[in-house]
């Protein structure tokens, strides 16, 4: 062999060893943060938006909102309904294929939806109405009312907790009236089982058999095209940790990060973010069935106290990221409304004393419950404490992590006896956006959420909006809804916050969405 | 030595089953529900009922403790509440991380503290003793967390030498792991450092007064063999009462430390366990704390046999 094909073949070995030919063959891995750690994956199962998140990346939705908050079709191909509101019939759209190969017929669709409807306070509303739902072929169902429900497509795009995600048929009835085990959807990721370490890291892979919609993506309608081959969720249990690791280059993406800790970033090479979609709303729950709040004066009492800028100011800071909105289902709701709006004036200590008075509040303790340990939680305590004190109630904050938070706040006592009186919740704002979805407006008493609110005038207004099948007439009624909560006092809104997004400048800005999604985000 | 390894292993039974009773009712009578916490904040009071069910929570304590306890002497830790996971399973996957940081750790501070101590007894009054002490307490006085940040701040951000966070299994890449594990251990290493080189220090100041180490210097022996081989073997037991304990200190509770460096142990297990109300995980690891426990006294006990044959159980 002479030199110069000794040369050749070296040159040719070192080529075909080079970084370069082994980078075209490299996986593009995102590896990201979540805003909490992954366990439960049965996202019908729990409320808990880690676990809703975990199912946008592996199930699909018979429909999706766009950004603009109207259901458009997504697993679905077309759908009709008849003139009287009683018929709906819906074609699947070819190509929608499980992760284990099986394809996605009409029979799974039907048997998600019945799930989603048994496990839901929305899907539980249609299943009262519902005559019957059925697969026609492998491709066709059908859903049929003995009376009109209005949102009925509005709540199969559903963007928050207990979204009717679509699963194998099979899968649904392995699992009975038990949680799902296997994790097989149809969506743009395919669950890495065996690389699942609850509390420590999930792995997603793409898809290969997705077909994404055509159409530009949009909240969860769209085309949602995966440009990376795989998602690393990563548990990290230190928010410096967390900026520090990406300031290194560690981790790709942060999915939340407050202002505050933003500020650890600032001026980090490398660094970009963004402000998300995603709002959140903190509120304020009272306990109804106990004294003072039995009386719905000393209720008006507390809002009159409630200042949302107040508490944004004091908890959030920046002005660039919260608002004051005066509607109980967001003001990024279709349904938005501002009719007897709580929280959006400054606190009136006059008016909250005459209610007082007018109520006979004789100094009984107001116990308020305080989830010290939740982040966005903090503050919101103190604050109310603080204006009902000016206002002359008799106030005790009780700190505490959140288990026994949400173990406390489920007892229905008098204060005497261990209950409480005020307690908080975050929300995100999809989950407040629909009068029938909205936990915060439930009417039944003691079988419903924590505050056991109940209201005859109301439960028959949501009934109403139930049946109404304009978006004029579901305005209308979303209004009275809310006139009447208000005058109550259901729950109060504390404001709207937005939180930030960090990232790595070679990778993609996030797609905008209330729910963080992967789709559409690529990695160089 | 046999009969008190036995003796000891026997032991082991009752010591859990009151250890095992103790954290069961602990747990069942402090405020929180798991159910709560899987159903999550929105939850209707039906899904919440129903994961009470599934998770048999609806029972009676005392029915609840007979399932748990028949469960358990089958070698069944049960099912972690919030994962739906095996206990045992969850806790062998975090078992590795936190038995090689607490490897890495004890050598380190083993190879530098005791001989630091020694040196600092040695030259009791002199500018060596006061430079090991005044670090000792500076490693006392900080806290972990604060030594980390520095660390990391030095090292990883500003030096740019080591990763910030994570940890990699030495069986995978054992040069990646060494690099994982060097801030860490570090920051764990100066905390047991101080101590180590204090008990040290004081053993062996106390046996350096003793008579036989006069009668060595009027025999004319080395200095130096006389403080190594004399007074630091004499000096040992309370040096290695002190290193088991930080071993088993070291296994169950670094919880700071592999929070500020992202280690997946059991130590954040714990807490974990603990914040979620995961009755079956919490158990499952304070059992095997408590057998850890044991165990590492058994150790001591019979290290104490070597190192001191005067000893007799």
């Amino acid at each position: 062999m002479t030199y110069s094909r000794l040369a050749g073949l070296a040159l040719a070995t070192a080529l075909a060893a080079t970084p370069l030919a082994a980078q075209d063959t490299q996986e593009k891995v995102l590896r990201m943060v979540p805003n909490a750690s992954l366990r439960l994956l049965d996202p019908l199962t729990t409320t808990a938006y880690i676990t809703r998140n975990h199912g946008y990346m592996v199930y699909d939705t018979l429909f999706g909102y766009d950004e603009d908050y109207r259901p458009q079709p997504q697993m679905v191909q077309d759908w009709t309904v008849s003139d009287d509101g009683l018929s709906y019939h819906f074609t699947l759209r070819d190509g929608l294929v499980f992760h284990d190969g099986a394809p996605v017929t009409a029979a799974d669709a039907v048997a998600s939806v019945r799930r989603w409807m048994d496990r839901d306070l929305t899907g539980g509303k249609i299943a009262e109405v519902l005559d019957r739902i059925e697969a026609e072929d492998d491709k066709s169902f059908a859903i049929t009312l003995k009376q009109p429900f209005g949102p009925l497509i509005d709540s199969l795009a559903k963007p928050s907790s207990v979204v009717p995600f679509v699963m194998p048929r099979r899968i649904i009835e392995e699992a009975g009236e038990g949680n799902i085990d296997e994790v097989v959807g149809s969506g743009p990721y395919r669950f890495v089982a065996e690389e699942f370490r609850p509390g420590v890291s999930a792995v997603y892979e793409k898809h290969e058999g997705y077909v994404p919609r055509d159409e530009p993506p949009s909240y969860f309608a769209g085309g949602k095209r995966v440009l990376v081959d795989r998602v690393e969720w990563l548990t990290f249990p230190d928010d410096q940790t967390t900026a520090n690791a990406l300031a290194k280059g560690e981790i790709d993406l942060i999915e939340t990060i407050s202002s505050d800790t933003l500020g650890m970033l600032e001026g980090a090479p490398g660094v970009k973010y963004d402000l998300r979609a995603s709002a959140n709303v903190p509120t304020l729950r009272i306990n109804w069935l106990q004294e003072p709040f039995d009386d719905p004066r000393m209720r008006q009492a507390v809002a009159a106290m409630i200042s949302q800028d107040e508490f944004m100011a004091a908890t959030v800071g920046d002005p660039d990221t919260y608002e004051v909105c005066g509607s109980l289902y967001g003001c990024a709701s279709p349904l938005a409304t501002d009719v007897n709006a709580l929280g959006t004036q400054p606190p009136d200590v006059e008016k909250a004393k005459a209610l007082m008075e007018e109520a006979g509040y004789d100094g009984e303790k107001v116990v308020i419950l305080d989830a010290s340990d939740v982040l966005s939680f903090r503050g919101l305590a103190p604050i109310t404490a603080q204006y009902l004190r000016q206002a002359g109630m008799n106030v005790e904050v009780q700190s505490m992590d959140f288990s026994t938070f949400l173990s406390q706040r489920s007892k229905q006592v008098p204060v005497s006896e261990g209950g409480w009186s005020i307690a908080f919740g975050v929300w995100s704002a999809p989950d407040l956006m629909s009068p029938l979805a909205n936990l915060n407006l439930d009417t039944r008493g003691t079988e419903g959420y924590a505050g056991w609110g109940s209201d005859e005038e109301l439960a028959r207004l949501k009934d109403e909006f139930a049946t109404a099948t304009t978006p004029e007439a579901q305005k209308d009624l979303a209004a009275q809804i809310q006139a009447r909560a208000n005058e109550l006092v259901f729950y109060v809104p504390l404001g709207t916050y937005r939180t930030y997004t960090a990232y790595r400048d070679n990778v993609t800005s996030p797609l905008p969405s209330p729910v963080p999604v992967f789709w559409g985000i690529d990695k160089n | 030595m046999i009969r008190l390894i036995l003796m000891r292993l026997a032991a082991v039974l009752p010591v859990m089953l009151v250890v095992a009773t103790f954290v069961f009712l602990l747990l069942r009578l402090s405020p929180g529900d798991p159910a709560l916490v899987i159903a999550g904040e929105q939850a209707s009071a039906e899904q919440i009922a129903q994961i009470r069910r599934d998770l048999g929570l609806d029972r009676t304590l005392p029915a609840q403790y007979l399932a748990w306890l028949s469960h358990m002497v089958q070698g069944d830790f049960g099912v972690s509440a919030l994962s739906g996971q095996p206990v045992l399973a969850l806790i062998a996957d975090r078992v590795e991380p936190t038995l090689v940081l607490a490897l890495v750790t004890i050598i380190v501070t083993v190879v530098v503290a005791v001989p630091l101590g020694a040196v600092a007894a040695w030259h009791h009054g002199g500018w060596r003793d006061r430079i090991v002490m005044t670090l000792a307490v500076i490693g006392f006085s900080v806290p972990s967390f604060v030594i980390g940040y520095t660390l990391i701040l030095v090292f990883a951000l500003r030096a740019d030498l080591l990763p910030v966070q994570g940890y990699v299994s030495p069986f995978d890449d054992p040069l990646a792991s060494l690099h994982h594990l060097v801030l860490p251990a570090a920051t764990l290493s100066i905390v047991f450092m101080a101590l180590i080189s204090r008990v040290t220090r004081a053993s062996t100041l106390e046996i350096l007064g003793e008579d036989f180490i006069r009668t060595a210097r009027a025999k004319g022996g080395p200095e130096k063999r006389i403080l190594w081989r004399h007074a630091l073997p004499n000096a040992a037991v309370p040096v290695v009462t002190v290193i088991g304990l930080g071993i088993a200190s070291l296994i169950s509770g670094v919880v700071v430390t592999e929070s500020v460096f992202n280690i997946p142990g059991l130590g954040r297990l714990t807490m974990d366990a603990i914040l979620g109300r995961d009755y079956s995980v919490v158990q499952g690891l304070i059992l095997v704390f408590s057998l850890t426990y044991v165990l590492i006294n058994l150790a001591i006990d019979i290290v104490y046999l070597i190192v001191d044959p005067r000893i007799r159980y």
